[in-house]
């Protein structure tokens, strides 16, 4: 199946590009830890209150992360000025955009758990039995975050005041699958069960497939140039 | 074709302001400030609807690459933002006498206002372009994710609001409303619907001789 | 009965916002050919050569590379082409090995292992197998470039400047390459700035100028002096 070949192989290419020059994954986590030190520092040592916006925090790193990580998505295509020749390989586009988006989720993922490690250690959260529900909202949030990056860094990639354009691009797009996540990630944090959030994570659910879709149906259109 | 519309417009306004401020009644608790409604519902529904004349040729778009299609995908765009603008200034001008404050984070206003930003975000995407089959290409991909989006944001916002239960509805129905308000209103939106329609016409038509007069 | 050229331009206009780079530009290249293309910077020789590379849509006019249509048979017509433009379309941080295994694979076949290892000894560069493209000189990652086209196998060849950087034996073997491409059936077209030995492996002249084809003539019989007389005639007229 040469289609998932090559969607694999541009994800096996990011990850070694990444893992060589370190560049995207050492900013993200020091980005990261930044954050966490802004969030307490303007939040003050109050616990009662870092409590009850704690999941609006976790998302509102998770999101700005992505931002920084997703906006680079294309930059090694135009750094190496490939992304002619990529649109010369034969075949659906699509598995291009499926790679791009495997390496990105594969990227976050580290950076997502170690924020996740480093929020329950500085606010000292209690995960327990939260945490698989809690592993499944933050899979479906990621997902959706990076399908809408992955298209969008590769139209922001050609563009002019691609830094500014790219986040004010996406974050209002996302406002969805903010709401969902945080209301999700607040309810499992005061142990509700996961059926009591069925309806959110429906909604994470259908915001995927749909950014999926648009992402798989119209990114040849914009790898075109 | 394009003036008759502006004619046939301008004759709605004039027959919905009348309807809104002259035939309806007059609201007991809120006063003669609770008839910009007339201006502040239809306004929504006329962006709602120009989004989706957006998305469609948006789709024809990429499909046949027609620059007419392009054109008439950017000026919807451009003219629901607007209409989105007027709802959000008249809800504002609405809340302050009504509720004391100009914005409230309640569920329609919010999840208009991030529509709005949405449009806003297109319009300078089409802005920072300057190959201009780029330009289309990429704002009718944009313009895709961003109506798909809407009922999207719809939902989250009003489920965001309404703690606990989510309502099976889209919103609840007002379906009580006496018969003469919800007449002004549709006549308010066939006017205004006319009148969109009439500035997608002729931005439209602007953009056709931006592109002549450069080529 | 006359075979359709391998590369066939009609009309071809291109506009980038108030600029006209391209105004009706027509060329053929037929199998076996070899044309090379002259103009001063600005003229539209990349320009001309993405549209036939199936990288830029033409304003007006058609483009067509093996009969397929650039724009409307896209995908068929870039799997005839070889393409090798002035960037060298690798990644940095890779080996020269994992590059051509990366083309290789999104171009839908397997990497073999032998292939790559004799692709690399083509070009001279089996010594840097696993050394990181980071490293490479200009002329190292154009001949790595050069190495991709030999395992893909395209019957159409779009080079932009293919000489630079190379030393003498690189451009004796890019020669021979050439030559031996254009014996097997296949066309090239490349952009080229110099008027020097390179040209002999051309078979036509095409000089662009002002957006338009302002010759296009045998190369056979002409000296470099010739050549750059022809040139400079062509382009001075053209402000």
């Amino acid at each position: 199946m040469t289609y998932a070949r090559r969607a694999l192989t541009v994800a096996w290419k990011d990850l070694v590009v990444e893992r060589r020059s370190k560049e995207t994954l050492n900013a993200l986590l020091f980005f990261s830890l930044a954050l966490l030190f802004v969030f307490q520092f303007a939040l003050g040592p109050d616990r009662e209150r870092l409590a009850a916006v704690l999941p609006g925090l976790l998302w509102l790193g998770f999101i700005l992360s992505g931002v920084l990580g997703l906006g680079r998505a294309f930059l090694v295509e135009r750094e190496n000025d490939c992304w002619e020749a990529l649109l010369l390989t034969p075949g659906d586009k699509s598995a291009i955009y499926l790679g791009k988006l495997a390496g990105s989720l594969v990227l976050m993922a580290v950076v997502e758990t170690l924020v996740l490690a480093l929020f329950v250690l500085f606010f000292n959260v209690d995960l327990g039995p939260a945490l698989p529900g809690l592993a499944l909202v933050i899979g479906l949030g990621t997902v959706g975050i990076a399908a809408v990056g992955t298209l969008f860094a590769a139209m922001t990639t050609q563009v002019r005041a691609r830094e500014l354009l790219f986040p004010v691009l996406l974050l209002p797009v996302l406002v969805p699958v903010l709401l969902g996540t945080v209301k999700a990630t607040e309810a499992l944090l005061l142990r509700e069960p996961l059926a009591a959030v069925a309806h959110w994570l429906k909604l994470l659910v259908a915001a995927d497939v749909v950014y999926l879709a648009i992402g798989l149906l119209t990114f040849d259109f914009i790898l075109e140039g | 074709m394009t003036t008759l519309l502006g004619w046939l417009a301008g004759l709605g306004l004039v027959a919905g302001l009348v309807m809104g401020f002259g035939v309806a009644p007059r609201e007991v608790t809120q006063g003669n400030v609770q008839r910009i409604m007339y201006l502040h519902v239809p306004a929504v529904w006329v962006a709602y609807l120009t989004f989706t004349v957006g998305f469609a040729a948006s789709i024809a778009y990429l499909a046949g690459r027609r620059p007419g299609a392009d054109r008439l995908a950017h000026a919807a765009c451009e003219v629901g933002t607007v209409f989105l603008g007027v709802n959000i200034a008249t809800g504002a001008i609405w809340g302050k006498p009504t509720w004391g404050t100009w914005w409230t984070w309640d569920a329609r206003l919010t999840s208009v206002a991030v529509v709005f930003v949405m449009f806003l975000a297109y319009l300078l995407l089409r802005g920072a372009i300057e190959d201009h089959e780029r330009g289309a290409r990429y704002g009718a991909v944009l313009s895709i994710v961003a109506a798909l989006n809407i009922p999207l944001v719809h939902f989250s916002v009003y489920w965001w609001r309404t703690l606990h239960q989510p309502p099976s509805l889209l919103k609840p129905g007002s379906s009580t409303m006496p018969r003469v308000i919800l007449t002004a209103l549709l006549v308010n939106f066939a006017a205004q619907a006319l009148l969109g329609a009439y500035f997608v016409a002729r931005r439209a038509r602007l953009l056709a001789a931006e592109e002549e007069a450069l080529a | 009965m006359v075979a359709v050229p391998l590369i066939r331009v009609i009309g071809l206009v291109r506009v980038f916002g108030a600029q006209r780079v391209l105004d009706g530009v027509d060329l053929d290249v037929g199998a076996g050919e070899a044309v090379a293309l002259l103009g001063p910077n600005g003229a539209g020789k990349t320009t001309l050569l993405k549209i036939v590379a199936t990288l830029l849509r033409p304003t007006r006019g058609t483009a067509t590379v093996g009969g397929h249509d650039c724009v409307r048979q896209a995908e068929a017509a870039r799997a005839i082409l070889g393409v090798v433009a002035h960037g060298a379309h690798v990644y940095e941080d890779l080996t020269a090995h994992e590059n051509l295994a990366f083309w290789l694979r999104m171009g839908g076949h397997a990497a073999d292992r032998d292939a790559l290892a004799g692709a690399l000894a083509d070009v001279d560069l089996e010594r840097h197998a696993d050394a990181r493209v980071r490293t490479f000189s200009a002329g190292m990652r154009r001949r790595l470039a050069l190495a991709r086209l030999t395992l893909t196998h395209p019957r159409v060849l779009l080079l932009d400047e293919p000489f630079a950087g190379l030393d003498q034996r690189a451009r004796k073997w890019l020669e021979g390459r050439l030559e031996t491409f254009k014996a097997g059936g296949g066309a090239v077209l490349m952009a080229t700035h110099s008027f020097g030995r390179e040209l002999g492996v051309a078979d036509r002249l095409a000089i662009l100028a002002g957006g338009r084809m302002a010759l296009d003539t045998p190369r056979a019989g002409l000296d470099p002096q010739d050549v750059q007389r022809l040139y400079v005639a062509h382009t001075e007229d053209v402000s």
